[in-house]
């Protein structure tokens, strides 16, 4: 491996030279008390640098959010054999800006007996929790990512909690029937998919050996390996529940148009429905760019070091980079696109339904596969077929095979376990509706008609 | 007279500090117009329902009985707007039976024809809403674009997309026009692959399944005590067809099938209806093969006047039995005339059907029934 092993060098730290020149440049200008206590490498590297970084993710991320519906409306267009928008600008790629300018310039409605403070902030509090994510994202190696700290994932997932209050929130504060009604479901269904993924989580943890977001993607990069392979039914029931988890169809039960007319942003209007709006799609993105980083190797494809090490010195660095980011838009993107085509091909669960999907069938399946995963790894590793060096894990291609084999054989115990419950259910049973109702599509009978006497 | 209270207003007692009333509708996008739904819940589970209907209420029944017999056919139109061709149809053979007319044959055969292919179409809307209602976006607009085909049918005979209205006392105003037979032919040959295309997409859907499978539970007993026709009486098991029983036009020259349900859930409704468009089909191609040559219209006297007395006629509407009851003076005009709306009736199922369910449950019920609420307030 090319890469220095051991702990990931902050890309905080990592401003380029001429951005410390240039800072150290402006500093002769700086009044004294400023200088001295803080060393102009150390302006470059935490604040200007950092600056930069989140200003450019910010625009990168919210074009990313505003195309997104525009990709969600031409796909569901193709899946529905529509034509979708194509009249804002070619191809409707200026339909974002228009939806945008339609909101904006909306009434700002908020309802006579609503609690005003509360009904105010909960959408922000969506959005933000939706975007202060992003900043531990791994877009890509060196400056493509903003900070790294080393407990990312966790980070993640207890902001993405702290979102679902804005839900409630908004919910509560609408002083009306349909939100609260709503905010219920979601606050229900947000927090028991929240307990499967962090489960699901686990047993992929027990490979990543570490919980920092670049530590992941660096854990497959020195394996060369993608850890979908490893943990195939953990990656099934992390696709599952983060649709959930983002209210997305078939679970959109918060927001089900055709039963709560709106949901929990029935009472919104204007630019704060647009708020909670471009929040739901950024936390798409967020839970796509998980996905992608623990699963699908983030930023890395087998092969891009390879690439790199053929360029001249100065270049490898920046090619490393924009092949990185490139990897992770294209993995995101297909995260994306498999939860735009489920929503557009399933029916709605029923909020029963849903609850007992996420406790009895993901948290078992998201439990046993830890047991499974963990026996595995302990076996791996008793056989000699992996090592642990500093924190990192090193496997030759007899390990690899034997985990990917493992992984792909250990769907058959979670499914074994996941038909146990299914016989023993009551309700929403699998077998029953398949016993009591033949499956042919002629099952009606047909009779030629009664005469009347 | 004892009046009969068509809505009982249970707000007020419906009222409890520890239920939740929720009024769905007029305005909700799963009422299917303008119905009103008084929800008592407790959480999300259906204490208690009741239906709040008259949004759309137009005084037609009143109307008819100050227009002249030949006026009020359009009126029907726009009663079960989905089903304009089926209400017209209506109208016109009660006052046929009435007066005694015949039919030329290829007029029949035409109105069985326009009246299969708006069953289509009404049924393709119901399976397009149903399916919205449950959160299938997809079939909705599956649906719709072969509704298009037929309506595109329509605006060529009838020139007009919704309320078509080409039927006469006595027979047709127009023939077919001359690619009719073969624009009918064409669609009929592509609607079988598409009704696949839906139920692969539903019929082994999981989540479809249970939204549907044991949803909405109505025994024959109940339905027949409770009037149901239509779907909602044969999703139950009980054979009753007006083409069958008491078969009008040409329907006893024509070869069909009744499909018939058995648990009497959502999903046997919706099974039976999408079997009802196969059947519809198979109608439609065996009129086209038999449709007769001759005139359209019948030989009618040139003021309409019923003879005075009592007649009761009904068809088999898409959305169950339509029937209408005209009492004549022996005037130019009725002196009352009465619809047995399907929807109204069915609609009454509503609170057998899904109390005791969840409200995501009343949204399915309601589309399982399908209703429309032009027919139902008049």
């Amino acid at each position: 491996m090319m890469m220095t092993q051991g702990p990931w060098m902050l890309a905080l730290s990592a401003s380029p030279k001429w951005l410390e020149s240039l800072v150290e440049r402006l500093f002769a200008y700086l009044p004294a008390w400023l200088t001295s206590s803080l060393a102009p490498t150390e302006v470059a590297d935490f604040i200007v640098w950092p600056l930069i970084q989140i200003g450019v993710m910010l625009v990168v991320v919210l074009t990313a959010v505003a195309y997104l519906t525009l990709a969600e409306r031409k796909v569901s267009a193709w899946i529905q054999v529509r034509v979708g928008p194509n009249r804002t600008g070619p191809l409707g790629l200026l339909q974002p800006a228009a939806d945008g300018i339609k909101l904006l310039i909306k009434e700002d409605v908020i309802p006579f007996k609503a609690d005003k403070t509360v009904f105010t902030l909960a959408p922000i509090i969506s959005m933000v929790c939706a975007f202060i994510v992003l900043a531990v994202l791994p877009y890509g190696p060196h400056y493509a990512s903003i900070t790294n700290i080393n407990i990312g994932l966790l980070f993640i997932l207890s902001v993405s909690s702290v979102g679902v209050l804005g839900i409630i929130l908004g919910g509560w504060a609408s002083n009306s029937k349909y939100p609260l009604l709503g905010a219920l479901r979601s606050s229900a269904q947000m927090v028991s998919y929240e307990a499967a993924i962090g489960l699901t989580i686990v047993s992929a943890l027990i490979f990543t050996r570490t919980f920092s977001m670049q530590g992941i993607v660096e854990a497959q990069r020195s394996l060369g390996i993608w850890f979908v392979l490893f943990l195939f039914p953990s990656f099934i029931v992390f696709l599952i529940s983060v649709v959930a988890e983002t209210n997305r169809a078939p679970f959109d039960l918060a927001e089900a148009e055709s039963e709560l007319v709106g949901g929990f942003h029935t009472e919104y209007s204007g630019f704060r429905f647009s708020i909670f709006f471009i929040a739901e799609y950024a936390n798409m993105v967020v839970v796509s760019a998980i996905g992608a980083t623990l699963y699908l190797g983030g930023w890395y494809v087998p092969g891009m070091d390879w690439v790199a090490a053929r360029l001249p010195e100065a270049y490898r660095e920046a090619a490393l980079t924009l092949m990185g980011v490139t990897a992770f838009a294209i993995k995101c993107g297909a995260i994306l696109y498999l939860f735009i085509w489920m929503r557009w091909t399933f029916p709605r669960y029923r909020y029963d339904q849903l609850m007992e999907l996420g406790w009895k069938w993901l948290m078992p399946a998201a439990l046993a596969n830890i047991a499974l995963t963990a026996t595995i790894f302990i076996v791996g590793k008793e056989l000699g077929l992996v090592r642990s060096a500093g924190g990192v894990l090193q496997m030759d291609w007899q390990g690899k095979l034997f985990f990917t084999l493992a992984g792909l054989l250990s769907m058959f115990p979670i499914l074994a376990l996941l038909n146990a419950i299914n016989r023993n259910s009551k309700s929403f049973n699998l077998r029953a509706q398949r016993t009591t109702i033949p499956v042919s599509t002629r099952k009606v009978k047909l009779s030629p008609g009664v005469k009347a006497a | 007279m004892n009046a009969i209270p068509l809505v009982t207003h249970h707000t007020e007692t419906l009222f409890d500090s520890e239920q939740m009333v929720l009024s769905m509708g007029p305005q909700h996008p799963s009422t299917h117009g303008v119905l009103r739904v008084i929800l008592k819940l407790d959480g999300e589970r259906v204490v208690d329902l009741d239906c709040d209907i008259g949004y759309l209420h137009r005084g037609a029944e009143k109307i008819f009985e100050n227009r002249l017999y030949p006026m009020i056919a359009p009126y029907f139109d726009r009663l079960d707007y989905i089903a304009a061709v089926s209400n017209g149809l209506l109208y016109v053979e009660t006052v046929e039976k009435a007066m005694g007319l015949e039919v030329p044959p290829r007029a029949q055969y035409l109105r069985v024809i326009l009246t299969e292919l708006n069953r289509l179409s009404s049924h393709l809307l119901w399976l397009a809403t149903h399916a919205l209602d449950i959160g299938g976006f997809t079939v909705f607009l599956y649906a719709f674009r072969e509704r298009e085909e037929i309506l595109k049918i329509f605006e060529n005979f009838f020139g007009a997309r919704l309320t078509c209205h080409a039927f006469r006392i006595g027979g047709m105003t127009y023939d077919a026009y001359p690619e009719f037979e073969a624009q009918v032919r064409a669609f009929c040959d592509l609607f079988p692959k598409r009704l696949e295309e839906y139920e692969t997409l539903l019929n082994e859907n999981r989540i479809w399944l249970g939204r549907t499978v044991g949803i909405g539970i109505i025994s024959a007993e109940d339905a027949i005590s409770l009037g149901l026709t239509g779907a909602p009486l044969r999703g139950s098991g009980v054979d009753y067809d007006v083409r069958k029983t008491d078969p009008y036009e040409c329907y006893a020259d024509l070869e069909f099938d009744i499909p018939i349900g058995e648990n009497g859930d959502t999903f046997d409704r919706y099974l039976v209806r999408m079997e009802e468009m196969r059947q519809s089909r198979r109608i439609i191609m065996q009129a086209l093969d038999r449709l007769p040559d001759g005139p359209v219209m019948g030989k009618v006297p040139k003021v309409i006047r019923v003879p005075a007395g009592e007649v009761y006629h009904s068809i088999e509407g898409p959305k169950g039995e339509l029937g209408l009851y005209l009492v004549s003076d022996g005037g130019t005009k009725p002196y009352r005339l009465r619809m047995r709306p399907a929807s109204f009736v069915n609609l009454g199922a509503l609170r057998k059907m899904a109390v005791g369910s969840l409200v995501s449950d009343v949204v399915a019920v309601i589309g399982s029934l399908d209703i429309v609420l032009g027919e139902i307030d008049r």
